[in-house]
């Protein structure tokens, strides 16, 4: 399109004037008794407003230098194929192209794989691995010019043989993708020969699309000798750094990457956008022009990973009261491809296996598939849901062979004391606060009450039947990488008072550095509005982990602490033997410092401490303590801690369609003591309707070539507003601590309550019991579509 | 009259004259790209996320009338008259913020950030048609935007708390709202429009009778109404659909009239304008409609537009069929009357000669004894495909059914009607037994597909559930209905 011939003339703009908010919402003057933005306190997301404005600046906003160029994809178009011939001659004399990448002409290592094992090209070459792997990239004057170009190559395919699914590719073989891992505590096969009762079943549970909002996106600037800033949405830009390093056969302080926010990410853009990355800056410094890359919404879902679809077969032997007496689960995984993150993924599976309960003797296997699809990633829980939704059928089978309530079954195998204490990985559980959890939010939802309601309405027979299902979690903090657990945080305090903050963590839209930017401002006691958050880059904080696991305000909070003590220390020393007085009587109160009797605003203070000479910036740094695990005797402390949540959902299930509703959910949610509570029921709230998801309406589905069929929003259905629960009440276990001295003692908000979307799956499986009087557990595979509610109601009929 | 060559609309507080633009340029490239109004985001590029939601005022019976549409799907050239206002126009010079925007910031309704611009357009929509709407009305509102990380819950707050906040009364879109209509009312001079870029042309006739006369001499020319599958054709598959003929600029093709016997639907009229006539007299439809894909898309969709398109899974074709509809062909200035059902011949391919064009859709009245329903199933309840979709028409005299219109969508590569399901009803005792069995006629009606949307046991499977729930709903409308 052209503009070249615009002419503008304004509407009466006179008529416009601010739109009309009362008075009530002009900003308050600041309380001088007490700092704004402190910690404990709810403060909204210091984004929100360039939020609604539009004016919050994506990568893909970022002003382009003159001269950008566009780099697309070309994929592949077979699931498990030679590539005879790859002919991109009709590509390169394409319109607008400037040229083209292939594995050749990669100048380092054409390997992205996040683990170091070098099976994951960045182009592929010689043979294709799964439908919608990356060949080439074309480059061209305008991204509309270079995807145009890119559909014009000819591949010429041998094809082979492909796998798709992880039962399947156990029996063919396949290999692992990683070393698969075993979790061992007592004698589990004996045991189960000795228990009174014995179940054995198998449940599929779906992957997950992350579907953040904005895609996979990466802007790379040359710069001179051999360096290269690569603006982009990643999870981890220190690894993107390194990755890019790798690719182009420099050393890692040649790159910079730079990271102001996400428009989501949810695990999807911890490895996967290494890719982008790397294609971006090899083309940047091949052409020395601005590139940048951005797949369409088709191609990113097709070309990036998921979450890992499981096939669990399991066994559980228990007595006549439901008590569990041995346990046993083989957990196989579509893992893709390439190994990525599917070595971590499914060990958290296996260390969620217990959820909240107690397996006297159990014996877990992984199996990570090797498969013909694109190679799966994080994702909110990290194979944590996998597990937990496992551990939940488990107790189902139990509750439907003995016919009592599941949430009786539930606390009866609760984790508790004198020897029940020990997880499979012998961690031993010392902060268990499930039992009081469930049973505070059995009250508040009025389960018992309900629950009785719900069978008299099932036993009047109608079309439409009702379920309930309460259902806990736990769910361990740490990365089980013991490595990954430090932070780094860089805090400046310039002459006239402002502040500076950067830490390695990145925004995703969790609050992150509205949270550590509180922490600051609650150490040093200046308004939080006077701490500049900015964006994250490796030039200013090194080494950084990903901002996943749940950890970005464990880590990088207690990190940036570090570096507001520090200077807090130098400025107590400074202010000690300026005033002459003890350091004891330097206190840090509102927007001032108190020294003795004397109260000097922060300003003043710190431009006296600058002419003095005090060193006004730092480098904080965080690890973890406690924690410990081998891998190879299945034994150590993974976590630091765990956080625990419930939640209480009802639904109402139309036998005849299989169509649903949620009627109401209750949830009760452990976050220590928070540091920001709205922020937190934030997290909690949006994390429950992406878990409900999950087992719902999501459903990634792959036709028998191998081909991803549900590859964008028409096809690939996240819930809408419609989908809430029609009731909703979403509560933070306010008494909770952290008994672990973590930052201010909160705890990681993430990930846990992601599980909570499964007692809406317990729920519907509820109400599909009702059709054969609940004397079959209905055995629901996920995700739940109204598809397989209608099929195992049809099931249970007879 | 000679023709123009240049497109001209309002952007926000600025005319634009534009004189070259090719067939396949979107609103949302031209925002971002050229105009650097960067607040409308790309999400997915078919108009399923609403990231890249904007506000378009059109002319309607002398009035501006402004929908959240699309910018992604929407074709520049298409808004020629238009008044377009996108995110950056909603905070004042001063910067306070609008009370939606405020609302949001309040309670907390941004996380990522991303999808938030557009939800704060389909909000601002919202809170201008309806200030104070119910929870329903937020939700059929916002079936258009997803949000993946507030699960909802503080956006639903905002929208009620946004009333309290700021009336439309003092917005400047409402202030302003004569002079933009003086504006745009200048812009028009009833020429009809060819403008192109390079060798991709786009014409935007003059009138009704223009655009047949410019279907004859531009016989393979692609028709867009709503563009929402052609810009798919545009965006996803990246095919050359030039010359491109718009035609939602086109008054007359937006009538919609009332009759003794029947109700006489325009091709160019959207979801959301035929909902009233339809529903007034077919009440059951109401929900039905709600479930069609998402208010931008009920806005820019038309009901035309979705027979011509003649897929297997369109919402409005099976419900047409089982109502007895009839359509209007034009050529050049002969037209033709036929039975909607004839119009489907097969996959991909309709009773429509070259140069020809579906002009109206005409649905007869309902007479005294019929006894209707329309039901959608999909994976998702709200702003999704059917798997499938299945109308009932069926008249009971006495006792005993003497006529039966059953037309499922989904099923088959065509919208098609049940015959042997039909014929086992007509003549039948109304009764649950009569629709059961009928029910099982489907098997030699139907051998649905399975892909990813169900499997062809399901589809058959909930067909058949189907005559019972209408059945059962005959009797008692709540007895297998879930909550709205």
């Amino acid at each position: 399109m052209s503009t070249d011939k615009t002419v503008t003339a304004p509407v009466d703009t006179e008529l416009r004037s601010d739109p009309p908010v009362t008075d009530r919402l002009m900003r308050a003057d600041q309380d001088r008794s007490g700092i704004k933005g402190a910690v404990h306190t709810d403060l909204h997301h210091d984004s929100a407003i360039k939020h609604v404005t539009g004016r919050a600046e994506y990568c893909d906003d970022i002003a382009e230098p003159a001269g950008t160029l566009h780099a697309y994809l070309g994929l592949s178009t077979r699931a498990h194929a030679r590539i005879r011939d790859l002919d991109l001659e009709a590509v390169r004399s394409a319109p607008g192209v400037v040229g083209v990448l292939t594995a050749k002409d990669i100048p380092g290592v054409n390997d992205v794989s996040p683990t170091g094992l070098n099976d994951e090209p960045v182009l592929a070459d010689g043979k294709v691995e799964f439908w919608g792997q990356p060949i080439f990239a074309v480059i061209a004057e305008t991204r509309d010019a270079a995807r145009r170009a890119a559909k014009r190559a000819s591949v010429s395919y041998e094809d082979l043989p492909h796998v798709l699914e992880p039962d399947a590719a156990r029996e063919a073989d396949m290999p692992y993708v990683t070393p698969p891992l075993t979790l061992k505590r007592g004698e589990a096969v004996s045991a189960m020969e000795n228990a009174a009762h014995r179940i054995k079943g198998r449940m599929r549970v779906g992957g997950q699309d992350h579907l953040y909002l904005e895609g996979h996106i990466a802007f790379a600037i040359p710069g001179e000798d051999e360096d290269v800033i690569v603006h982009s949405s990643t999870q981890h830009p220190s690894e993107a750094q390194h990755m890019v390093a790798h690719v182009l056969g420099v050393p890692s302080n040649a790159v910079t990457v730079n990271v102001r926010r996400m428009g989501g990410g949810f695990g999807g853009k911890e490895t996967q956008m290494n890719l982008f990355c790397a294609v971006a800056a090899v083309a940047a410094k091949k052409w020395n022009r601005a590139v940048k890359i951005r797949p369409d919404r088709d191609d990113d879902m097709s070309a990036t990973g998921k979450r890992h679809d499981f096939v669990i077969d399991y066994e559980v032997g228990f007595d006549d009261t439901g008590r569990i007496q041995a346990v046993t689960g083989e957990f196989a995984a579509r893992c893709g491809f390439s190994a990525d993150l599917s070595g971590p993924v499914t060990d958290r599976a296996l260390f969620h296996a217990d959820n909240a309960y107690y397996y006297p003797d159990v014996l877990l296997n992984s199996h990570p598939m090797k498969t013909n699809t694109v190679s799966n990633t994080a994702f909110r829980g990290f194979g944590g849901p996998q597990g937990v939704i496992a551990a939940e059928r488990i107790m189902e089978e139990i509750a439907y062979h003995r016919g009592v309530d599941s949430l009786e079954i539930r606390k009866r195998n609760f984790y508790g004391e004198d020897g029940r204490d020990v997880t499979p990985y012998h961690q031993t559980v010392e902060d268990n606060i499930a039992p009081r959890i469930v049973s505070e939010l059995e009250q508040s939802a009025d389960y018992q009450a309900r629950r009785q309601a719900v069978l008299d309405w099932n036993a009047k027979g109608g079309i439409v039947r009702k379920g309930i299902a309460l259902t806990p979690v736990k769910f361990g903090i740490s990365f089980t990488a013991t490595w990954y657990n430090q932070a780094g945080a860089l805090l400046h305090i310039y002459s006239d008072g402002s502040i500076h903050l950067n830490h390695g963590g990145t925004e995703m839209g969790q609050g992150l550095n509205t949270k550590v930017a509180q922490v600051v401002a609650d150490e040093l006691q200046v308004d939080i509005d006077k701490i500049k958050i900015t964006k994250t880059t490796t030039e200013k904080v090194p080494n950084t982990s990903a901002t996943a696991a749940s950890s970005g305000s464990d880590l990088n909070g207690m990190a940036a602490r570090d570096a507001a003590i520090q200077i807090k220390d130098r400025l107590t020393a400074f202010a000690a033997e300026r005033w002459q007085t003890e350091a004891a009587k330097v206190r840090f109160v509102a927007n001032a410092v108190q020294i003795g009797d004397e109260t000097v605003p922060f300003a003043d203070f710190i431009r006296e401490a600058y002419m003095a000479r005090v060193q006004l910036s730092a480098a904080g740094f965080y690890k973890t303590p406690k924690i410990h695990w081998d891998r190879a005797t299945g034994k150590g402390r993974p976590f630091y801690y765990f956080a625990y949540g419930a939640a209480c959902s009802e639904v109402s299930v139309d036998t005849l369609t299989g169509e649903y509703r949620v009627e109401r959910t209750d949830i009760l949610h452990d976050v220590g003591r928070s540091l920001n509570p709205v922020i937190d029921k934030g997290q909690v709230e949006g994390a429950f309707i992406q878990g409900m998801g999950w087992l719902t309406t999501e459903e990634l589905w792959w036709d028998d070539k191998g081909q991803l069929r549900t590859h964008a929003p028409s096809t690939y259905k996240i819930p809408l507003a419609s989908d809430r629960p029609r009731v909703f009440n979403v509560a933070l276990a306010d008494w909770s601590e952290n008994r672990e001295q973590t930052i201010k003692r909160s705890k990681a908000v993430g990930e846990p309550p992601f599980m909570l979307g499964i007692s809406v799956f317990e729920a519907l499986s509820h109400a599909v019991a009702s059709v054969a009087d609940y004397s079959v557990c209905p055995r629901l595979d996920a995700p739940a579509t109204p598809e397989r509610v209608l099929m195992a109601i049809e099931r249970l009929k007879g | 009259m000679t023709h123009r060559t240049e497109i001209r609309f309002l952007l926000n507080d600025q005319t634009v004259t534009l004189d070259r633009v090719g067939a396949s340029d979107t609103l949302l490239d031209f925002l971002r790209l050229e105009r650097r109004l960067t607040g409308t985001k790309e999400g997915c590029a078919e108009g399923d996320c609403g990231a890249c939601t904007v506000l378009v005022g059109r002319l309607q019976d002398g009035a501006v009338r402004y929908e959240p549409v699309n910018a992604c799907i929407r074709f520049l050239a298409s808004l020629d008259g238009c008044h377009v206002v996108s995110v950056e126009y909603l905070s004042g010079p001063e910067g306070r913020l609008h009370p939606v925007q405020q609302a949001m910031v309040e309670h907390h309704g941004s996380q990522c950030g991303f999808c938030t611009p557009g939800f704060v357009m389909s909000l601002y929509a919202l809170w201008m048609e309806n200030p104070d709407p119910s929870e329903t009305e937020i939700e059929t509102a916002l079936q258009g935007n997803l949000c993946r990380c507030t699960g909802y819950e503080p956006i639903i707050r905002a929208a009620k708390a946004a009333t309290a906040l700021g009336t439309p009364a003092e917005d400047a879109l409402t202030r302003e709202r004569d002079s933009v209509l003086r504006k745009l009312e200048a812009l028009r001079d009833g020429r009809r429009v060819v403008i192109s870029r390079g060798d991709s042309r786009c014409i935007l006739p003059a009138s009704v009778d223009d655009l047949a006369e410019v279907l004859v001499e531009n016989p393979k020319a692609t028709m867009v109404a709503g563009a929402t599958d052609v810009g798919l054709w545009v965006t996803k598959f990246l095919r050359d659909i030039s010359p491109v003929v718009l035609l939602s600029h086109l008054d007359g093709l937006r009538n919609l009239t009332v009759g003794a016997e029947s109700i006489e639907i325009g091709a160019g009229v959207n979801y959301t304008d035929s909902r009233g006539a339809l529903t007034a007299d077919y009440p059951q439809l109401g929900a039905f409609w709600d479930r069609i894909a998402g208010w931008q898309i009920r806005n820019m969709g038309t009901i035309g537009g979705n027979v011509a398109n003649g897929s297997p899974i369109g919402d409005t074709p099976p419900v047409l069929i089982a109502l007895g509809a009839t359509i209007t062909l034009r050529r050049g200035s002969e037209r033709r009357r036929l039975p909607i059902e004839d119009f489907f011949i097969d996959y991909g391919k309709q009773d429509l000669a070259e140069g020809e064009f579906l002009e109206a859709i005409s649905v007869p009245r309902p007479t005294a004894g019929a006894i209707h329903a329309a039901y959608k199933i999909s994976k998702r309840r709200d702003e999704d495909i059917s798997s499938v979709c299945a109308a009932f028409n069926v008249n009971v005299t006495d006792g005993r059914i003497t006529e039966a219109r059953i037309a499922f969508g989904g099923m088959a590569a065509t919208p098609k009607r049940a015959a042997n399901a039909e014929a086992a009803l007509v003549g039948a005792a109304w009764s649950e037994a009569a629709l059961i069995a009928a029910a099982d006629r489907l098997e030699d009606d139907f051998t649905p597909l399975t892909d990813w949307r169900a499997s062809s046991e399901y589809r058959m499977q909930v067909s058949k559930n189907l005559f019972r729930r209408f059945w059962l709903e005959s009797q008692d409308s709540d007895a297998a209905r879930l909550s709205a």
